[in-house]
This record gives structure tokens, sequence and C-alpha cells, in this order.
């Protein structure tokens, strides 16, 4: 068994679980923005519930994807070659609500806030779909030749699986948003963010356990079962608690839902990280997609040493901002008038 | 179409545009974390003022460069499959540790900034921003460690086909990353600098123009305060005047650290990648003289048109060597050399698509690397002029009061920006045709090369690195104008278009219960 490459299989696999649960909710509220803010003091209330982590959330992301670059760069290479489109897509979706979170305040009119608010609502829905869709892939296959090298055009890679694992991440975002703002916020949002998740998550979840199924019955494992059962579990303590109005317990089982529901998923893929659909001897695996151990032990170094600190500094942020923020909370938004004669 | 040229086109806008708002980052949040410091230090609310204002435009422009940074990583990927397959084994290491190491500390600590300042102590908060900082010039670091390696390979053995990593300290301590790192710092802080200075400099003029600050006969400053324009008080002026102050002395030390890195860089280039220097003198032939201006078809790769109108003798070979006699060798000679070394003809292997089989043209486009060498030095020694020239005219604490100066500081603020896409432009095509250049110098690894022709991914058509092109482009030009309309509406608007509680009146807020400042009001909020 390679030591080595398993290990960054799991750490990569780690990396992707951090990203899918922080930016989760707060891609989550950027739908909810759109979707269930009543008025613009709403939407700047749930805005503000992640203003000072999505950033940080969103490094997950660009980690994940680097340290797959350094520890497998031919999953790397193939998986993002083959995406293309999907990726191209992902990466308009970041710049706008990136750019739309920061600028939307800015402006002088109604109708600027509104549009911005637009890109980040639906920047937010492409982000988690093609995202989604990504994941899904590299775990159900895709049409790759002895290169690692996509065979077909642009859309090749459409198909069921890409949009279940497309409406899988919308779908969690969505509750998962919810239950943050049911924990984060006061008032009006807090009471719907929270009947929310008790309407919806019996429904809204169902694609990512269908996804996790299909993965298990695909090349499962008896001992991936054990994470599945966890998942079940946690994800019906999350939505009792919910329906019961702890918040808290609420966020913490879906959160572990995702977790375990990821874990399960990479557990039964494993060894394989990216499977051809021509030809099983395309398959990619941690032992023909890795680096070799040198570098892996100097990124094994890095993470051993980096990771806990981005965990310490980034839970010290949540500590800082626990505050439930409402209405009242929300300034007025200043005029800026040139300090210039006209 | 060719997917490569589509790809590289693709890659050259898009880094050229992020790397126009990677400097200002760079630089501009070193400058806001000094203001910081020293209102922490000194409780003098000029200074409170200074860093609300700078900090805001920082802001505004640090937001789409961290948007624009995502689309680098990915682009190794999606459009150069084969490149990442070939060095991936040393090139995503930088990048995984710029990922963890740097881009965690800067977006997490730049959040806890933005919001954190009525929730942690002063000097918490100041540190959460000096962290941040700290994090965007790691960042910057591990990013020119990944490119110097593209331009001199270390650190490595070749095996099976493949560079291997052996040794991480060596690509972390290579030479050219560490000069380069150094010119790119040093250029970001000029950036900053000259935009500090340019805009300190309208809002001083605005200032006189509004009648609101006067000179006595000696010229000296009469400071003024305004009854009706909200924000345009006394202290005011300090603002301009201090930051205008800190920006040119910035930028005088900046641009020197930027000659004598750039100076150091091009050393160790003429040994490094002698073609790339070569082409940037449009040297056709060995010799030793500097050309100040060549005529001719420069915009070829050949030779056979150069004209060298203006020549200093001896000085090329000083900037090379610094002595005056050492002949450098010209793109006449080097083209056989390395004909010899790595081969005529791109080889007949598939993954060079459409250029397998073709000639191998060994000079980059003279016209982009002669010019670009060019610009980038005359647009930051100009920038270099203009700020101590600038700090001469306000020794008596305000500018004169001529638009025309005005203008040209303003505009001044982009001769920077120029020099730093010029150079980055210059550097990137002065090392094609190679994507990852052979390191011709002790310790270099033979085989440890590729051609940008072999770099692109072969699954991918031109149609959807068209759709890419087109798409980011637009989308780039369009949040371009966003920006900078955003940058100019809060320019315009002063210190108070950052401090909205300078505007309002204190009398307001006392009786009134809904006016901000109350507790449990957000300080800063979306």
């Amino acid at each position: 068994m390679d030591v080595l490459p398993t290990i960054w299989f799991f750490a990569i696999g780690v990396l992707w679980i951090g990203y899918l649960i922080l930016e989760g909710f707060d891609l989550g509220v950027g739908m909810h923005l759109i979707f269930s803010a009543r008025g613009d003091t709403q939407r700047r209330v749930m805005l503000n519930t992640i203003g000072p982590v999505w950033d940080g959330n969103e490094v997950w992301l660009l980690t994940a994807g680097a340290a797959t670059f350094a520890a497998f760069p031919f999953w790397y290479a193939s998986l993002f070659s083959t995406l293309y489109v999907p990726l191209t897509l992902a990466l308009l979706g970041l710049i706008f609500r990136a750019v739309a979170i920061e600028y939307r305040g800015k402006g002088s009119s109604e109708r600027w806030t509104r549009n911005w608010d637009r890109a980040i609502g639906w920047g937010s829905v492409v982000i988690a779909f093609c995202v989604g869709a990504l994941l899904a892939l590299t775990t159900t296959g895709l049409p790759i030749n002895a290169n690692g090298d996509r065979v077909g055009g642009p859309f090749v890679w459409v198909n069921g699986y890409a949009i279940l694992g497309g409406l899988a991440l919308v779908g969690f975002c969505l509750v998962h948003g919810a239950a943050f703002l049911a924990l984060k916020t006061d008032g009006d949002i807090r009471v719907r963010s929270g009947r929310f998740v008790t309407r919806w998550a019996p429904v809204a979840l169902l694609p990512l356990v269908a996804w996790v199924l299909i993965v298990q019955y695909q090349g499962g494992k008896l001992i991936t079962l054990v994470p599945i059962v966890g998942a079940v579990v946690a994800v019906v303590f999350g939505w009792l608690n919910a329906r019961r109005g702890r918040e808290k317990r609420a966020f913490a089982g879906i959160a572990i839902f995702l977790g375990l529901g990821a874990l399960a998923i990479f557990g039964s893929v494993y060894p394989i990280v990216l499977p051809s659909t021509i030809s099983r001897a395309y398959d990619l695996t941690v032992s023909n997609a890795s680096s070799g151990s040198y570098t892996l032990t100097v990124m094994s170094f890095v993470t051993a040493f980096g990771l806990p600190l981005v965990l310490v500094y980034q839970g010290w942020t949540y500590w800082v901002f626990r505050k439930r923020i409402s209405e009242a909370h929300i300034p007025a938004t200043p005029l800026i008038v040139p300090a210039i004669k006209k | 179409m060719d997917p490569l040229e589509i790809a590289r086109w693709q890659f050259g806008i898009t880094t050229v545009y992020h790397f126009l708002l990677v400097p200002l980052t760079l630089g501009l949040g070193p400058v806001v974390a000094i203001m910081q410091t020293m209102y922490v230090r000194t409780g003098n609310e000029r200074y409170l003022r200074m860093t609300k204002f700078w900090g805001k435009l920082y802001l505004i422009n640090f937001i789409l460069g961290v948007a624009t940074g995502i689309v680098q990583e990915f682009q190794f990927g999606m459009a150069w499959s084969e490149y990442s397959r070939f060095v991936g084994d040393v090139f995503g290491a930088p990048l995984a540790m710029e990922g963890l190491l740097a881009f965690f500390f800067e977006s997490t600590f730049l959040g806890l900034w933005i919001f954190g300042w009525s929730k942690l102590s002063p000097r918490i908060h100041l540190a959460t921003l000096w962290l941040a900082v700290v994090g965007s010039l790691l960042s910057a670091f591990f990013i020119i460690v990944a490119n110097s390696w593209m331009q001199h390979p270390v650190g490595i053995t070749y095996t099976h086909g493949r560079p291997v990593l052996t040794n991480i300290w060596a690509v972390l301590t290579n030479n050219t990353a560490l000069n380069a790192y150094a010119h790119t710092l040093t250029g970001a802080f000029a950036v900053g600098a000259a935009f500090v200075l340019g805009i300190s400099w309208y809002q001083l003029w605005r200032r006189r123009k509004d009648g609101i600050d006067t000179v006595d006969a000696s010229k000296r400053v009469i400071v003024g305060s305004s009854p009706t324009i909200a924000g345009r008080d006394a202290a005011d002026h300090g603002v301009w005047i201090k930051s205008l102050r800190i920006g040119a002395v910035i930028a005088i030390i900046a641009f020197a650290g930027v000659a004598y890195t750039g100076d150091a860089q091009a050393k160790l280039m003429f040994k490094q990648q002698p073609m790339k220097m070569a082409a940037a003198e449009a040297a056709c032939h060995t010799g030793t003289g500097f050309s100040v201006l060549s005529f001719g078809d420069v915009g070829s790769t050949s030779c056979s048109n150069v004209v060298s109108v203006i020549e200093i003798p001896g000085l090329l070979s000083f900037l090379a060597n610094g002595n005056f006699t050492t002949n450098i060798k010209g793109v006449d000679q080097l083209v056989p050399e390395y004909q010899a070394k790595y081969g005529t003809t791109i080889p007949n292997k598939s993954i060079y698509g459409a250029a397998a089989g073709t000639k191998i043209d060994y000079v980059p486009i003279m016209a982009v690397t002669y010019w670009g060498f060019r610009l980038m030095i005359l647009f930051g020694a100009l920038a270099a002029f203009a700020a101590a020239v600038a700090l001469w005219l306000t020794r008596k604490g305000t500018v004169p009061a001529s638009k025309w100066l005005m203008r040209l500081a303003v505009f001044g603020i982009l001769a920077p920006f120029a020099a730093s896409a010029a150079g980055w432009i210059f550097t990137e095509m002065g090392r094609q045709p190679f994507v990852v250049a052979p390191n011709p110098t002790p310790g270099g690894v033979d085989g440890v090369f590729m051609f940008t022709a072999a770099a692109v991914s072969p699954g991918v058509s031109a149609g959807e690195m068209l759709f890419s092109l087109i798409a980011l482009t637009l989308v780039y030009l369009g949040l371009l104008v966003v920006e900078v309309s955003l940058l100019v509406k809060f320019v315009r608007g002063g210190v108070v278009s950052a401090m909205p509680e300078l505007g309002s009146k204190p009398d307001d807020h006392d009786d009134d219960p809904s006016a901000p400042h109350r507790d449990d009001v957000l300080s800063f909020a979306y």
C-alpha cells in the first residue's frame, strides 16, 4: 500500500470537507439572500452573518485545488481540463460573487444593490452546482484516455451523476445556510430560517444521500458503511433538533452529516481518484496519479504545521463574531457625496 | 484556431490584469498598516482618518485581486494540463504552501480587520491588519517562487521524463526567486506610493480650488476650514499633506530599490537566460554596446533588419558583468548554441499538436522584449523623478494651484502600473519558446525544460478556450470600469466617504435613539 499517497488522498478529502462545511453555509446564505430575504435590511442582516468569514472560507477551495495539484498532479490535470466548461462557469460565479459582496453597498442606486444581490445569489447557485458536479464526476468517472485527456466534446461530462452532484450541493447549501442563519440571526429571519430547515431538509438533502449510496454501491467497502450510518444518525439528530428550535444542535447535525457523508464517498472510491469510463486500465489511482514521496513528505510537514494553525485562527474569528445579528444592528447606509463644491 | 494561441492569450490577459490589482494590494497594505500603527501609538485622529480612507480604497481593490487570483490557479489544470503533469511534482508545492501558509492568513485576518473595529482592542485590531499584510507579502513570495522555477529550474532530478523534486529549500531560495521577489515587491511599493501621492495631491489641490486653503506672500500654506462641505475641516489638510509626504518618501525609496534589484536581476538573467537579455537589447551581434535606439524590424524574430542607431559602447557589458569590455553574446551567436543543445525542430509527438515537427524559433518577439524592457525602465524612472519633484513642490505645506500639475500627479499613478506590467510582459514573453526555461548554469539538470507548445491541454477544444477567453476578458473589462469608478467616487468623497460620522453634525445623535453609534449597532456592516 502506498502510505503517503493514501494519507494525501484523505488529506485532500479533509480539505474538501472543510470547504463544503464552511463555504456550504455561506453559499447557502448567498442563495437565501435572493430567495428568502424580505427587504434590503434583511438582506444586509444575512450578508453580515458571513461578512467577516466568507473570504477565509473560500480559501479552502483554493487550497483543496492547490493541494491536489501538489499531491496528485495527474488527477488535477485530468479533472480540471476535462471539466473546462463547468469550471469556467464556477470561476465566473466566484468572481461575481466576491466582487458583489464587497461592492453591493457602495453604489448610489437601489438598482445597483439589487443587481449585485442577484450576482451573489445566482453566483452562489452556480458555484455550488458546478463544484458539486465536479466532485460527483470525480467519483463516478469521466471519459479519459491513457494520457488522462478527455475523449469527446466540451459537454461530454453532462450526465445524471453530474446533475445529481450539482443538486446535492445546492440542496445541502440551502439547508446548511438556513441552519446557519437560524443560529446567527434574531427575529423574523431566525424564525423563517428554522422553519426552512424543518420543512425542506428531508427533500433538499436527498440528492446528497443518493450520491453517497450510489458510490457505496459502486465500490464501497464494509467499513464505509460506518460513516454512512453515522451520517444518517447525524442528519436525523439535526432535523429533530431543528424542529425543537435547538439551533446549535441542528447546525452541528447537518455539518456532521456532510462530513461523514463525504468521508464515506472518499472511502468508497479509494484507491481510485478518477475512474475512466473508457477503460478501467486508464483509471487514475492514488499510486499512479501522485507526486513523489519527497514532495508528499514536504507537503505533509507544511500541512501538519499549517492546517492546525488555520483551524485555530479561523475558529477564533467565529468566536469574535459569535453574537447574533438582527435588523436593529444594521446601520443606515451612508450616502457618499463628493466633498467638493459643485 | 490553434488552442495553444488562445490559451496563451488567455493566460497573458488574465495574468497582466491580475497583476494590475495585486501590486496595489501589496503596496497599499503596508502603508495603511503604518498609518494605523501611528494612530494606535499617538491617538492622533488624523491618522485614524488616513487609515479609514486609504483602507477603504485598499479593500475596493483587494477584492478584485482575490477574485481574479482564483482564475490563475485553476487555469493551470484547465488549459495547461500537460504542463501540470510535467511540473506537478515541483510546481504544485509552492501553490499549496501559498494557500496553507499565506492566503488563509491574509483573508481570515483581513475579515477580522474589516469587521473588528469595535469588537477587538485597538492593539489586537492593529495586529490583525499587520497579519493580513504579512499574509499578502508571503503569498506573493510563494507565487514568485513558482514562477522563478519556470525561469530557472532548481532542486530537482530528471526521472522518467519528468522533473522530480529533491530539495524544496533550493526551490524556495532559488536566486532567481529571491531577486525577482525583491524586484517585484519594491515595484509594488512604488505602485502603492504613487497611488497615495497622486490622490493626496488631488485632495490638496481641491482644497485650494474650493478656497479652503490659501497661501501667504511667501507661498506658505494658510490652512482653512469649510463651514459648508462635510469633512473639509482643518484636520483634513493634515491628512492629505501627511499622506502625500509618506507616499513621496516611500516612492523614492522604493524606486531606488527597484533600480538596484533590477540591476541585480539583469546580471543574473544574462547568465540564466542569455537569449532573453539579448532579445531585450535587440542585440543581434555579439558586443559590448547598449542600444539606446534601434530601428528596423525589431518586431520580427530575425536579426537581418535590425539597425542599431544609437549605441553606448561598453554599457551593456557593464550592466551584465560590471566591466566595459566583456563581450555579451548576441542573438546570432546564441541561436546555434540553443539549436545544438535543445534541437532545431519541435519533436514529432502528438502532445505538440499543430507545432509538432516545426522549426523552433529561439528568439522571442523582439518588439515586445525590446520595448517592454525600455518602457519598464522609462516609466519607473519618470515616476521616481515625479515623486522627488512632488516633495520639493509641496515643501511649504500645499500643492501649487495649477490644474495641469494636478492632472499630471493623478495620471502619474499609472506610470508604475505600466512599468510593472511591461516588466512582466517582458520577462514572460522573453522566456519563449519555453514555458519552463532550461537551466544552463552549474547545477542545472539536462532535460528539464518544456516548450510552451507542449504545455497546453490536449483534450480541450479551441471553442471552449475561446469561450472562456471572451467571457473572462469581457467580465474583467466590465469589472475594471466598476472598480475604477468606485475608486473615483470614494476619492471624490474624501475622508467622509470612509467615515460617515464626520459628516453628521454633533448634535444629531445625542437625543435620537435610532442614530448610529449606539452600542448594539455594528460599527461596520456590508
